[in-house]
């Protein structure tokens, strides 16, 4: 006897569908639609003069070196974020969740960092470093180090690199302790029968049966190191000193909006997009078969 | 990023059905004046409304310059416009150049019956706003000019005696205050560009850009490749270098590092006076920006920072009325007065000017008067204002520059020439999209 769900109506899984697809159609398609439709014409911000240019926009931003830069500073700044913050909650979690004391104080702390918003962590980093004021930037100075992220490029990259990484550990983190929970004891015990010590079992036991947690925050913290970093560049360094900190976003977001040239933004919002589009297909295409789930 | 727009767009859509329609017709006014300021533009905006009964302004706060004209762009777009909006000086030549999409505020006044009179503004500030044939086309609401702030009690420290006028001056200061631990900086600025490039073009009479800085057409180019901009760039550098000079970012910055004692020395905007006097816990002056003797011409007039309000096309004409009756309210001699009093922006009228002198006030607040005393001059055409397409990303690329610069990467020539290149490459692009 067949006992799956059948609709015998056409229409009721479409209606069904239909509120998701709405939202997806219209905060999704469309806008991605009109950036590429966009991006081949040149006009002026009121949208008075429109001037069909065709790859114009395309081909003034690849003949950019500054734009080039741009994307070398994303790379740079979405591998350190995305390995940093993963080693460094990875560590956390399987010490926390080793822990043997004060096990609930430690999560909760560490979880906290989840709940600020990225504006404002940008601007508590920036305390912290400030030049003249800031305290680390004091500490710094007693090992003969002179911090000035205002205009040391390498600096300020790292600046919004420590930022970023912190501001995401409480997530990666939260996923981690999950994933370390659902590992059977009965698996570790045996390893420890075996006489694995803890850095054998973690290598050979634990980390791949984490794997399938590993590959979603690794897709989760690429696509949060391209977009959502957005308000903590922006609080923090506004893509400088010179252009050492504009990310790609960053800059589609500068170009649009404050300097309302629609053509060029939207040429390179469609850039960024066929990335991550190839950097998703990447990562299902080539690291998820290393997954063990 | 599109999500704001249609964001901005419906927001706009839903204030402008949800209000009930009386006979009284509203006047919708987009600001940017958080604050104080924005209790001030609600507190004229009160007044005007309680004087007559015909028209409502309802001013509303739209967040920064930046985001309330792409709010504004967004609303026009979708034929939903506020009547005024506020622009900063920078926007502009975006502005004039939508020329079916904005009212020229001389043609409305005239059109409304409204007496308009162009010499009663002070012409260095109505000036930015005025077309090459002398029409107004919006108008100068909060004007401010750099200037220079200095910390009485640091000099004193460091035993400087008279107060810098020059360049060099001011280096020599710096390095007296270091040398004497009587602050943490000698020097620092807000505006970097603002400031160092085009206050410094403007008050040593040279051009900024060519076609008298884009006011004679949208052909300009930069003209900052000089023997005198490098020598103030290079000066830069070195004294970044030596300590003298402290880089604190490219937008005001500046102006609280001054405030907090860190920095002896400041240039910033003269509308940072409210906030400095409220926060120093020192004895501070306020005086001319500093030039460089060996350039002739030098002091000529600096040039204008702030906002002016733009009036949006496609409206019903009853309501220009409206908001011609309001900027006559606005240029009032008293409400320019106080305005400028408590605010630190300039008057934009000479009768404001003349009305605040005669009370007294530049007396009793000694430094008030600075910014005034260097716009009332008679302007050049090198020195009328800066109009150039593109500018918001003229300025960033000029300020990307200077850091890279200051960094010791390049030096002031490779600087001024890379300003100059890709400065110019925005301008032709602008030059494109306006035809």
């Amino acid at each position: 006897m067949d006992k799956r769900v059948v609709f015998r109506s056409r229409w009721v899984p479409w209606a069904l569908l239909a509120p998701q697809l709405t939202i997806i159609l219209v905060f999704f398609y469309w806008p991605a639609i009109q950036a590429v439709v966009q991006s081949v014409f040149l006009q002026d911000a009121f949208g008075g003069h429109l001037q069909f240019v065709g790859l114009e926009n395309f081909e003034q931003l690849f003949g950019d070196p500054l734009y080039l830069n741009s994307i070398r500073v994303t790379a740079v700044f979405s591998v350190a974020v995305t390995v940093m913050g993963l080693v460094i909650s990875l560590t956390l979690a399987y010490f926390a969740d080793r822990a043997l004391k004060a096990k609930l104080a430690f999560r909760t702390l560490l979880i906290w960092p989840y709940a600020v918003a990225p504006a404002v962590a940008g601007v508590l980093w920036l305390f912290m470093f400030s030049p003249t004021l800031g305290v680390v930037a004091h500490w710094l100075k007693n090992f003969g180090v002179t911090w000035n992220h205002l205009i040391d490029g390498d600096q300020a990259l790292l600046l919004i690199v420590l930022a970023s990484v912190w501001k995401q550990i409480s997530y990666n983190f939260i996923f981690f302790l999950a994933g370390l929970q659902s590992i059977p004891k009965g698996v570790l015990e045996a390893a420890a029968i075996d006489g694995a010590g803890a850095w054998r079992t973690f290598r050979a036991i634990v980390f791949p049966l984490l794997s399938p947690t590993t590959f979603f925050l690794f897709v989760v913290n690429i696509v949060y190191a391209f977009f959502d970093t957005f308000a903590i560049v922006d609080s923090m360094t506004s893509g400088g000193p010179g252009q050492s900190t504009e990310i790609l976003v960053y800059k589609v977001y500068h170009d649009g909006f404050k300097a309302l040239d629609i053509g060029g933004s939207s040429a390179q919002s469609v850039v960024l997009m066929v990335i991550v589009i190839a950097l998703t297909f990447v990562q299902f295409r080539y690291i998820e078969r290393r997954v063990q789930y | 990023m599109r999500r704001l727009t249609i964001g901005a767009v419906a927001f706009a859509a839903a204030g402008a059905f949800s209000v009930p329609s009386y006979a009284v017709t509203e006047i919708q006014w987009w600001h940017s004046m958080g604050g104080s300021l924005g209790e001030r533009v609600n507190s004229l905006a009160d007044r005007f409304n309680k004087s007559q009964s015909e028209y409502k302004v309802v001013a509303t706060y739209k967040g920064t310059y930046p985001e309330n004209m792409a709010a504004s762009i967004a609303a026009y777009r979708a034929g939903n416009a506020p009547h005024i909006t506020q622009v900063f000086e920078v926007g502009t030549a975006t502005m004039m150049a939508a020329k079916g999409a904005i009212m020229p505020v001389e043609k409305m006044m005239t059109d409304a019956g409204e007496k308009f009179d162009r010499a009663a503004y002070v012409p260095a500030v109505a000036g930015y706003y005025t077309t090459a044939k002398g029409e107004m086309l919006s108008f100068p609401f909060n004007s401010s000019t750099a200037v220079f702030y200095y910390n009485k009690d640091a000099l004193a420290a460091a035993g400087v005696s008279k107060v810098p006028e020059t360049w060099p001056e001011v280096a020599a200061a710096a390095a007296k205050v270091k040398a004497a631990g009587a602050a943490k900086c000698g020097y620092t600025t807000s505006w970097p560009s603002w400031v160092h490039l085009e206050n410094f073009s403007a008050w040593h009479n040279v051009l900024f850009a060519t076609e008298n800085n884009g006011f004679g057409g949208l052909k300009g180019k930069l003209a900052i490749n000089t023997p005198l901009h490098e020598k103030h760039m290079a000066n830069l550098a070195d004294w970044s270098k030596k300590g003298y000079f402290e880089y604190a970012g490219r937008t005001s910055q500046g102006d609280s590092k001054f405030s907090a004692g860190e920095c002896a020395m400041f240039t910033g905007s003269s509308s940072a006076y409210a906030n400095v006097k409220r926060n120093a816990k020192f004895n501070f002056g306020i005086s001319k920006l500093p030039y460089y003797t060996d350039a002739p011409g030098a002091p000529q007039n600096s040039v204008i920072g702030g906002a002016s309000l733009w009036v949006m096309a496609g409206k019903p004409k009853g309501d220009y009325k409206g908001v011609a009756k309001f900027f006559s309210f606005l240029s009032q001699p008293e409400i320019q007065a106080e305005w400028h009093q408590g605010t630190g922006y300039l008057p934009i009228t000479l009768a404001a000017y003349e009305l605040t002198k005669k009370s007294g006030f530049y007396d009793t607040n000694p430094g008030t008067d600075v910014a005034v005393q260097q716009m009332i001059v008679k302007t050049t055409d090198k020195s009328r204002g800066i109009r150039l397409g593109n500018f918001v990303q003229i300025r960033n690329v000029i300020e990307e520059e200077m850091e890279a610069m200051l960094a010791g990467k390049q030096d002031a020539k490779q600087a001024l020439a890379k300003m100059s290149s890709r400065g110019d490459e925005l301008l032709r692009r602008f030059e494109r999209t306006a035809q």
